[in-house]
């Protein structure tokens, strides 16, 4: 398990097939004042509309939105990208939305999110890969790394689809890999030692 | 200093170099997604690092044009996001049907695909010989493509889609004709656009505009140039004009947004107070 006394300003969190599960999971057991904020890109089709903010807001106590474009990123918010747009971060504490190319196939890319975190908060940050069927997420974790920020993947044997989970690990050999239970623990502990 | 503050030099440097040689200001773009287009050109250039394409754009005009098309077209389609078209129909159309003669903006218009499909909605619902259409973008080549009207067949059965989802009432082929792999649009719509080139960054108010619709543009720029070009289009609108930005942009975070009043959140329609 990472530090938990490292400094992380934000955590960014890529997941796809199985994602309303394991968010459902996770998100829900987050604390309405948890002092980060979270970013996730879920792989979703186009037309789904906010149903997964509408449902994660009903079932948890922390407020979870769709991101609209320069929205300022602050603590205590699970922002979601929303479908058919890129998620990126930018200096200044807020984020941007693009419309560009897929990349690995998918639009919002997790690959995107993590290179913009990379980029802007260095070493400050904390990324998750969870559960996928793809390998969207594997090099930005790396420059996650590379920048000197922490990295976490969802167990593959404990994943509903295990092949991004098994991705990021072969890209990022020294990321931590935790169940689910336990990546929950690791970010409430997290929370606790901000203070 | 640290590597990645050398980068932004660099970015800068050659933001700068453009600025001074093409009259180009990409400096208030939204910098993560640029820097990412630019390393999508340096991909294609066969080049690793943003000075390397510093001499090549200053000496060689056509690498300059592809880094523009690089940076300038967007993923566009007909109908795309067909709720926001449907909101327009029924919520803006009734309203421009008050005016004997009424002028609209399509600000960013890329290959034309919306302007085309604006066109043939005002059409059904008989407001096309009222309307005075003035498409811009700052990418001469993409505004030819739209001046010419023809686009390729294969996405015409989801183009189709969303014009019935748009609330279209006849079929979308009575508004083309074929020509092998593409469709071309009839003359009475094309003829009812005026593509033209003009630059946000640059370029001044276009005048006297009943409704002005800028989508998908501004999630590229930052906040400020955002405040510019919102400014901008303040002063091109009439009294109780209509502005409509993409459905994930808004303008609830710019210092100008007490000049309009929203009329739908999840379209991002809005109207000018006065």
């Amino acid at each position: 398990m990472p530090n938990s006394a490292i400094e992380v300003k934000f955590i960014a969190i890529g997941v796809s097939a199985g994602g309303f599960e394991a968010l459902n999971t996770l998100v829900t057991q987050l604390p309405a004042d948890f002092s980060l904020p979270i970013a996730i890109v879920q792989h979703r089709s186009v037309d789904s509309g906010g149903y997964l903010a509408e449902h994660l807001n009903l079932h948890g106590q922390i407020q979870v939105k769709d991101v609209f474009d320069k929205e300022p990123i602050s603590p205590g918010i699970v922002y979601l990208a929303p479908p058919d747009y890129h998620l990126l971060v930018e200096r200044g504490h807020y984020f941007s939305l693009s419309r560009d190319d897929k990349v690995n196939y998918s639009r919002p890319s997790i690959d995107v999110l993590f290179e913009s975190t990379a980029d802007i908060y260095r070493q400050a940050c904390l990324a998750i890969i969870l559960t996928g069927k793809n390998s969207d997420g594997a090099m930005g974790l790396a420059k996650i790394v590379d920048s000197g920020g922490a990295a976490i993947v969802q167990d593959p044997d404990s994943a509903h689809a295990r092949d991004m989970p098994v991705a990021a690990i072969n890209s990022v050999p020294s990321a931590s890999v935790l169940s689910l239970s336990q990546i929950t623990d690791y970010l409430m502990t997290l929370d606790k030692n901000q203070n | 200093m640290e590597l990645t503050e050398i980068a932004e030099i660099e970015i800068d440097t050659l933001l700068d170099a453009i600025r001074r040689r093409y009259d180009y200001d990409f400096s208030n773009y939204a910098r993560s997604s640029l820097k990412r287009r630019i390393n999508g050109l340096l991909i294609k250039e066969k080049l690793e690092m943003p000075y390397q394409l510093i001499p090549r754009i200053l000496y060689d005009e056509e690498v300059f044009n592809r880094f523009l098309s690089e940076l300038s077209v967007t993923v566009t389609e007909m109908y795309r996001d067909p709720e926001f078209f449907r909101n327009l129909v029924e919520s803006i159309f009734p309203v421009l049907n008050t005016y004997p003669y009424f002028k609209i903006w399509h600000a960013g218009c890329a290959t034309g695909e919306e302007a085309y499909s604006l066109a043939v909605l005002l059409k059904e619902a008989g407001l096309l010989d009222r309307a005075k259409i003035y498409a811009t973008d700052y990418n001469n080549k993409s505004i030819d493509i739209a001046k010419q009207g023809i686009y390729s067949a294969e996405n015409v059965e989801v183009s189709n889609k969303g014009y019935l989802k748009a609330g279209g009432m006849h079929r979308f082929s009575d508004y083309y004709t074929n020509h092998y792999d593409a469709i071309k649009f009839n003359d009475e719509l094309r003829n009812a656009i005026t593509f033209a080139y003009h630059n946000l960054v640059k370029d001044g108010v276009f005048g006297e505009m009943n409704l002005i619709i800028c989508r998908n543009v501004f999630i590229y720029f930052d906040s400020e140039l955002q405040n510019y070009v919102l400014n901008l289009f303040n002063e091109s609108a009439i009294s109780k004009g209509f502005l409509c930005l993409g459905n994930k942009e808004t303008i609830r975070f710019s210092i100008l947004k007490d000049k309009f009043a929203t009329l739908s959140e999840g379209n991002s329609i809005y109207r000018k107070k006065d």
